[in-house]
């Protein structure tokens, strides 16, 4: 067995499974019972009402990121997993931000905000609110140098996947 | 239609399951089940704890194959069976437990005896359920059944909120059960069993390790074929025993931990390693790094997560054990070649290792009773055809080295969890199916005492259990760790004078019968063979004797101390 700490590589989850009370339970004991933590996590219904998408975000080293897939596999409630890491995919985030935007900073925001395709969604006569959408590196760099005026709060959703074309391997 | 209660609905699909027996504890949110249940012609087995009752109903299903089923009430009733549960699950075997639950609207407001259970149960569990409303029960316990059964059996739970139990619904029960997100992969791959063929007929020095899927599959026979057809050795794991026959020419007995020496070398040196139904427990494999450094690893398993999870195998096959064996007999046809002198050789070799280091213990003269002889004079008094159940320690190990045993479901004990206190209900849940069969619980001083209050069970039921308790005065398996790598510090492990069993048995109702010097061994279990009813045999054995062989953790299976004077 390997510890914790060999190799570890970040995986994006993507779990099919019966729209019930419940299930979400069992993927997060699941995970969590075996020491793992859970990066990141979103779930929404899919087009049928009856399944929802579960995506999630673990690390950790081949041989262990294997093992949860297939014990998430074994889960009654979890009708198919996919390693989005092996394939080719796109992952997109909500994150919104309140920055501090005041006499000359109020333009430069707004320049940012061009050129990173945000949204401002709350204007106050000290701030902006604003609406970040993309891949995790396109937030970061957002967020960096949204830091340079000073960021007030920050909230985020989970990231959610999805495979570029029908089982598209990488 | 007619309406019916939740509560008949229940009682009418286990009908509809083929449930005999159901093994319990009655409680205020089940009122309404046994209410019914009294007049349903089916039996109620009332035993004096819930863990207790999921023993017995575990220990009922690894004696009969089919599931086991427990009745308990909300609250302390469902929190006692988790040990159970989990026992069950670790073993693969089929227990649901229906337990009750306070009332819908009550759920979540810390009601008397309301515990969420379905919480509690769920790392311990194959799947568990809370039935909502009383037109989805019957579908509900379909689907319940349909999973502890299927695939890799294990346990499942139940939870029945009482006015779901008092409410009124039509009863359908659906034929079949159709789950999207679960359908167990069962039949053998052919290019897969194609390969396990060529490579079986290859080899030089073969062994087949086989665990509790041989017998939950029903591949005994399958498994006796191949053996006898390649000429391959066969160790089997704790839970795979009777799995094939303990006394066949072929048979290596017991690896792991208290292997045999001949089956730890010879796993050690083989070039082939057959695992069916096996899972490489860390008690069974020794230090990994070391593990059969020389084999090509094939592995049969019908659960996809036990393959690669420990040891990275060569040719792995996802199937049911007895579909995969009878589809590499068919590919190996009736008389496949093999090299038969390279197999003789290897038996050769197996056999001197044996004559070097044989199972045995010191039988020096002496008063006192050796607890392997114990066991030896079990054997021979029931000519090796009892059902052996046990706790869990030394004795445990004594009996799987000591008896043994030719039939599948004839060693019945808790492996992967290693429950004491296991053994005793699971005695009498053996006994609910084969009331006339001898059923031995092979005990220690320190296990029986953990379920001792099944033997009220025992004695209303009239199921004619066999305790023979070696009794060393402490927990002898944590002691002989003590011993041999603590310093001979014995915290925590010696238990004093304990009870009187004699009287212990009498005050129950049964019978208590005691030895106290070796002379009296034969006489004792002569004595509680004959009794009708259940006995307790305590046998006062020399408490110094410890399990050997033994591979102290972290040691390769080769590294194993043979007696106190080779300790490294």
């Amino acid at each position: 067995m390997e510890t914790p700490s060999e190799s570890h590589k970040r995986h994006t989850l993507a779990l099919l499974v019966d729209n019930r009370p419940g299930v979400l339970a069992r993927v997060a004991t699941l995970v969590s019972g075996r020491g793992y933590n859970i990066d990141s996590l979103s779930v929404a219904e899919t087009m049928d009402p009856a399944v929802s998408l579960i995506t999630l975000i673990v690390s950790g080293s081949p041989r262990i990121v294997s093992q949860i897939v297939k014990q998430l596999r074994k889960l009654i409630n979890v009708i198919k997993v996919s390693d989005l890491s092996d394939m080719d995919y796109v992952e997109r985030q909500l994150v919104m931000v309140r920055v501090r935007a005041q006499n000359g900073a109020r333009e430069e925001i707004m320049r940012l905000c061009e050129i990173f395709r945000c949204k401002v969604i709350d204007v106050s006569p000290k701030s902006y609110t604003l609406e970040i959408t993309g891949g995790q590196d396109k937030i970061r760099a957002a967020l960096s140098l949204l830091a340079e005026f000073g960021i007030e709060e920050q909230v985020s959703t989970g990231l959610t996947a999805m495979t570029r074309s029908l089982s598209a391997k990488k | 239609m007619t309406m019916m209660s939740g509560a008949e609905i229940l009682i009418e699909c286990w009908k509809k399951e083929g449930v005999k027996v159901i093994f319990g504890y009655p409680g205020a949110t089940t009122i309404d089940i046994h209410h019914h249940l009294a007049v349903s012609g089916l039996r109620f087995v009332l035993c004096r704890h819930e863990q207790a009752a999921v023993h017995a109903a575990d220990g009922y299903a690894r004696s009969t194959g089919r599931p086991g089923v427990v009745l308990v009430t909300s609250g302390p009733g469902a929190t006692n069976t988790i040990t159970g549960l989990a026992g069950a699950h670790m073993d693969s075997v089929p227990v649901l437990v229906f337990s009750g639950q306070v009332s819908r609207l009550l759920i979540g407001n810390d009601a008397f005896q309301e515990v969420d259970i379905v919480g509690v149960s769920r790392p311990v569990t194959k799947h568990n359920y809370l039935v909502l409303s009383t037109e989805d029960l019957a579908q509900t316990v379909k689907e319940a059944f349909y999973v502890a059964t299927s695939g890799r059996p294990g346990a499942v739970l139940v939870d029945l909120p009482k006015d779901v139990m008092s409410g009124q619904a039509e009863f359908h029960y659906p034929r079949k059960v159709e789950l999207r997100a679960y359908q167990p992969h069962l039949a053998p791959h052919p290019k897969q069993v194609q390969k396990v063929a060529d490579l079986l007929s290859k080899a030089k020095r073969p062994i087949i390790y086989g665990g509790g899927g041989i017998i939950s599959s029903g591949a005994s026979e399958e498994l006796l074929r191949l053996a006898e057809t390649l000429e391959i050795p066969v160790t089997t794991t704790l839970m795979g025993l009777g799995g094939f026959p303990g006394s066949h020419p072929l048979a290596l007995g017991m690896l792991g931990m208290h292997g045999l020496y001949r089956a730890n070398m010879a796993v050690q040196s083989a070039d082939l390693i057959l695992a069916v139904g096996a899972r490489f427990d860390d008690r069974v494999t020794g230090a990994l790094s070391h593990f059969a450094p020389e084999a090509v690893m094939i592995h049969i398993d019908v659960d996809t997560t036990s393959i690669h999870k420990v040891v990275d195998v060569d040719v792995p096959l996802v199937a049911d054990a007895r579909q995969a064996l009878v589809a590499v007999l068919e590919s190996l046809g009736p008389a496949p070649s093999f090299d038969r002198e390279g197999r003789a050789q290897w038996r050769e070799q197996i056999r001197a290792w044996d004559t070097d280091c044989p199972l045995a213990y010191d039988r020096g003269p002496m008063e006192g009773i050796k607890p392997q002889a114990v066991i030896e004079a079990l054997y021979r008094q029931t000519g090796g055809k009892a059902i052996i159940v046990t706790e869990v320690g030394q004795h445990q190990m004594w009996a799987a080295q000591y008896y043994l045993c030719d039939s599948p479901r004839q060693f019945i004990t808790s492996g992967g969890l290693g429950v004491m206190g296991f053994g005793l209900p699971a005695a009498l849940g053996v006994l609910i199916d084969k009331p006339d069969a001898t059923v031995v619980d092979i005990a220690g001083d320190g296990s029986i005492l953990m379920n001792v209050q099944e033997l009220a069970t025992a004695v209303q039921e009239n199921l004619p259990v066999k305790v023979a308790i070696l009794n060393n005065g402490c927990l002898g398996m944590v002691r002989q760790w003590q011993e041999l790598f603590y310093q001979g510090r014995y915290a925590a492990t010696i238990l004093g004078g304990g009870p009187d069993f004699v009287k212990l048995a009498e005050s129950f109702g049964a019978k208590g019968f005691r030895a106290t010097r070796l002379q009296e061994v034969e006489g004792v279990i002569a004595q509680g063979l004959a009794e009708p009813g259940p006995v307790l045999m305590d046998f006062a054995v020399l408490p110094t004797e410890l399990v050997y062989p033994m591979v102290p953790g972290g040691k390769a299976l080769d590294e194993m101390i043979l007696d106190k004077a080779n300790l490294p």
